[in-house]
């Protein structure tokens, strides 16, 4: 056998491994989550080692128990759901209004100092979110905003404007020049052609980058943590989860059907516009 | 035809007059690159307001902050400057375990960015042919990197217990281990090996793991897309040659993605330097991961002392720009060439 035959052998061989991996990698701890929340925590600790859910054992308490409200001894997770669509949702939308424009200029108009104005909102993401942390926590303070959906929107928005501007400029310098010449022909101001020409044809762009959005405002984890700790009315499900987890009589079977519900969501949005999101991410990328 | 542009320059950039309110009061109308330069710093305004308000203000006011003796519950009285002082740095220096944890984000980082990163190249090289499933298996994988960090962490933290942890069940039916292993609460882990004894720092270890799971996904993503930029004739040619797979990765592949993978490993690299919910989900800082982002929330809110963790993330962040400068330095080119 020559070095090559081996070769091709042997990494076609390794090729199919690789492949199993990755799919036990990504796909069980998922399936071991959604297997957890649907036994009794008793079948639990009697055989941990079990990949199955007996049909005698299969329950939906555990969700029951996630979903109510904390009045009638729920956890309030229905609540928390509330609250983070509601701070996911109007991140995506300010962050749009505040990226789209900014994008657009970047990509299309020769101003001052256009080259480098990406690479500045780029190097927000130099500076650790603790650091941030620190000095919004006390300005939040200081405005009665520190435990405000409000608030946490707001944050959120500055992290996520740096990355959205990017995502659209790369998209948007696709978008031939003429066209916006024959909106001009035609007697459109500026802001017109923007409006009527150049957002329509954008929008697969915008639809991948509010969706990003929403994802990294949906999980975020530790602005939520910092500012809404105090009040429970306030909590997204991450927090709520978190703080779930802290609780000494909850147990494990619960928690990971409170991971089920704060998965679900994202994951859904995802699968419905995974072809959407992958290339709005990359695009440029495959550039060299 | 409403309107009649005159000029070729002009053309381009023609703007209905009613807009442009300077050049319909008779003075001389502006040219297009100069409109240009107006309605760009125009649209560009709202979003750097946003970033400036949010992000660059709070990040001077640290800096402040961090050179004066600041409490939370006294800072709601203090005036903006003021009892300037070292203090902070010298507590955060002088502190225990400081370098340490220095040393182990610095560990931590680069394991992290590596192993997702290789994975990452691995995933999209196995993924590069088609196969059956081979769609439903893309899209599986991003399933680590859209999921919430919190409730993959619990999963992590059920499926590695001790007590009721499937790994450990698998482990003891299977390798016939003989205790059950904590792998997030375990700081220094023995390990025989043909007579040889070795401490590994388990729990980092654990850690480091998790983030390569998580984010290796947003590597392939990357990855895959320039390996299928690759124009086929390149492979071809090789093949005719005679050059074996690994000739074929080494000389053909790998120089194409270069560029991407050193963005890939600076960008992770950056991400990871300052991660925070992680770790702080997984172990709490505890078992010998007290990553330097922990550090900074535990001054924050065990001991409310506002100054001296804005000091400690300070020093994180002054710390990250001095290797990216390093790295800049020596290796800048490629990164350069990518952007």
């Amino acid at each position: 056998m020559t070095r090559a035959q081996f070769e091709e052998r042997f990494f076609g061989v390794l090729r199919r491994v690789v492949i199993a991996f990755l799919a036990v990698i990504t796909v069980l701890p998922f399936y071991y989550m959604v297997l957890l929340s649907l036994k009794p925590i008793d079948a639990l600790l009697l055989d941990p080692g079990s990949l199955w859910v007996s049909a005698k054992d299969f329950t939906v308490t555990t969700y029951r128990d996630v979903l109510r409200s904390a009045d009638s001894g729920g956890q309030g997770f229905l609540k928390f759901l509330l609250n983070s669509a509601l701070v996911s949702l109007g991140t995506v939308v300010l962050t749009l209004v505040a990226a789209v424009p900014g994008a657009y200029a970047v990509s299309r108009l020769k101003f001052f100092g256009h080259r480098q104005v990406s690479a500045l909102f780029l190097a927000v993401y130099l500076f650790p979110a603790t650091l941030l942390a620190v000095p919004l926590f006390v300005i939040f303070a200081k405005m009665g905003l520190s435990s405000s959906l409000v608030g946490l929107a707001i944050v959120y928005v500055a992290q996520t404007v740096p990355v959205s501007i990017y995502m659209l400029k790369n998209y948007l310098v696709t978008i031939p020049y003429s066209i916006e010449e024959a909106a001009a022909l035609d007697g459109c101001s500026r802001l017109q052609t923007v409006r009527k020409v150049i957002l329509p044809l954008a929008l697969p762009s915008l639809m991948a980058t509010g969706l990003y959005v929403f994802m990294i405002a949906w999980n975020e984890f530790l602005f939520a943590l910092l500012f809404l700790a105090a009040d429970p009315d306030k909590w997204t499900v991450s927090l709520g989860l978190a703080q779930l987890s802290n609780g000494i009589e909850v147990p494990k079977t619960v928690l990971m059907a409170g991971s089920v519900v704060l998965t679900i969501p994202v994951v859904l949005l995802f699968f419905a516009a995974e072809r959407l999101l992958t290339e709005g991410l990359t695009s440029g990328a495959d550039k060299s | 035809m409403t309107t009649a542009p005159a000029g070729a320059p002009e053309r381009r950039d023609s703007g209905p007059r009613p807009a442009d309110p300077s050049a319909s009061s008779g003075r001389r109308p502006m040219t297009a690159s100069r409109r240009a330069n107006r309605a760009g710093l125009a649209f560009v305004s709202p979003t750097f307001l946003v970033v400036l308000v949010v992000v660059v203000l709070p990040i001077a006011w640290t800096v402040l902050l961090a050179f004066q003796d600041a409490k939370l519950v006294d800072i709601q009285g203090m005036g903006l400057f003021g009892n300037w002082s070292l203090d902070n740095f010298t507590q955060v220096f002088d502190s225990a375990g400081f370098w340490s944890s220095l040393g182990t984000t610095l560990l931590y980082t680069a394991g992290s960015t590596l192993g997702s990163v290789v994975l990452g190249l691995a995933a999209a090289l196995a993924l590069r042919k088609p196969f059956r499933g081979r769609g439903l298996l893309r899209a599986a994988m991003l399933l680590p990197y859209v999921a919430p960090v919190v409730a993959v962490a619990f999963v992590w933290e059920v499926a590695l217990s001790p007590q009721y942890g499937v790994v450990n069940d698998w482990g003891r039916r299977l390798f016939g281990w003989d205790d059950p292993i904590a792998f997030l609460s375990t700081r220094e882990y023995e390990v025989h090996l043909l007579g040889l004894h070795f401490e590994i720092p388990l729990a980092l270890l654990t850690v480091i793991a998790f983030e390569c799971w998580r984010y290796f996904p947003f590597a392939f993503l990357f990855i895959l897309a320039r390996l299928q930029a690759v124009p086929d004739g390149l492979e071809e040619a090789a093949l005719v040659d005679g050059a074996t797979p690994t000739q074929r990765f080494r000389h053909i592949l790998l120089p194409q993605l270069m560029p991407v993978i050193a963005l890939l490993c600076v960008l992770r690299f950056i991400m990871t330097f300052n991660k925070f919910d992680d770790v702080y989900l997984l172990t709490g800082g505890g078992a010998g991961t007290d990553v330097a982002a922990v550090r900074v929330y535990d001054f924050l809110t065990a001991r409310y002392d506002v100054g001296a963790a804005a000091a400690q993330a300070l020093v994180l962040a002054v710390s990250l720009m001095i290797l990216l400068g390093c790295y800049f330095k020596f290796f800048g080119n490629k990164v350069q060439e990518e952007s």
